[in-house]
């Protein structure tokens, strides 16, 4: 039976179901397996990562570039790059990676109204000063081409931003401009069973 | 020094900055090559690629960025035979490369409208599917360095 495809923004993460065939774990090529950190105790890869093994040396790189960016230490706030990753994916209407990261937003701020306005109000969203200069970066950043100038800068920097949290910001924006690509354009998010 | 801050030029503050997130950039430079450049390129020559990069670059409207993949198309070994579809619009006769550079507009410049049509649609032109998944490392790349850059330019001239 086919689930029923999402195509509304929600914080409820469903299934990612791929348009293309995931690497079979036992058939795989050495360096497949090595991109894909495949060891006789942890052979639980999602279908996501399967299929980007079809390019191994790409995603050997892009893997540990992602944690980086998201999960390096200092610099920008956890919540912050998630609420940059949160922008990318309104703009790219990724449903997928925007129910991923505007969960994990609502957890690390232990809120949820931020994330309703944005899925009610996509890139028109009306947010706190400081939320409100990282998410028009994010939004602005995003498009193509890209619209963000040096007068958005300068409202994060009012709002309080130092130049490496602007760096941080900038690299969150990026990579989900990498992420949603594969993401969304690669398979389709569908309703979970529960 | 990687590809971006060579794009960047000479700036101390600006390296002051990037030298705390030094990781990120060799990891960003490895992944540059690995989609540019790779061991295995598959369906996706590296002329191709780097056509594709031109044609991307064009699409942001960055000129440094076109200058850069123009230089590294023209000293391509095989590069001058894509270099007539590195310019936005161009499209070729062939049936597969035609829906390879189709699919990379979208990706560059409209991923939002991607649908599992378009896959289908690059399986019909007998693109493989690890062809499929090279093709969308190397779009979603260049989005990605084409933002930092930009972000980068703009820390730059603050």
């Amino acid at each position: 039976m086919m689930s029923e495809v999402v195509h509304a923004f929600t914080a409820k993460i469903p299934v990612w179901r791929p348009y293309v065939t995931p690497v079979d774990p036992a058939q795989a090529t050495e360096e497949q397996r090595d991109a894909l950190k495949v060891t006789p105790s942890n052979t639980k890869v999602s279908d996501y990562v399967l299929v980007l093994a079809h390019d191994p040396e790409s995603l050997t790189h892009r893997t540990p570039l992602f944690n980086a960016i998201m999960y390096g230490a200092g610099g920008l706030s956890r919540a912050e790059r998630e609420l940059g990753a949160i922008g990318a994916s309104v703009v790219n209407r990724c449903i997928y990676c925007a129910a991923v990261h505007a969960s994990r937003y609502n957890q690390l701020t232990k809120s949820t109204e931020l994330v309703e306005e944005v899925f009610r109000a996509g890139a028109d969203a009306r947010l706190p000063a400081r939320e409100q200069a990282i998410y028009d970066f994010a939004v602005k950043l995003s498009r193509c081409p890209p619209e963000a100038g040096a007068a958005d800068v300068e409202r994060l920097r009012a709002a309080g931003l130092s130049e490496l949290e602007i760096l941080d910001l900038v690299l969150a924006i990026a990579i989900f401009g990498w992420a949603n690509r594969l993401m969304h354009t690669l398979g389709e998010p569908v309703a979970g069973s529960d | 020094m990687t590809t971006i801050e060579n794009l960047l030029g000479a700036d101390a503050g600006l390296a002051t900055l990037l030298d705390q997130r030094r990781t990120i950039m060799e990891l960003t430079e490895a992944s540059g090559t690995a989609v540019l450049t790779p061991r295995e390129p598959g369906g996706l020559p590296h002329g191709l690629r780097a056509a594709i990069a031109l044609r991307a670059a064009a699409a942001v409207q960055d000129e440094e960025l076109m200058a850069h993949y123009r230089a590294r198309l023209e000293a391509c070994p095989g590069g001058v035979s894509f270099a007539t579809f590195a310019v936005p619009g161009t499209m070729p006769e062939d049936t597969r490369l035609a829906a390879i550079l189709r699919h990379a507009d979208l990706l560059t410049v409209e991923p939002r409208g991607a649908t599992r049509d378009d896959i289908e649609g690059l399986k019909a032109a007998d693109v493989t599917e690890p062809d499929i998944v090279r093709l969308a490392e190397l779009c979603a790349f260049l989005a990605y360095q084409a933002r930092l850059l930009m972000g980068l330019r703009l820390l730059r001239n603050a």
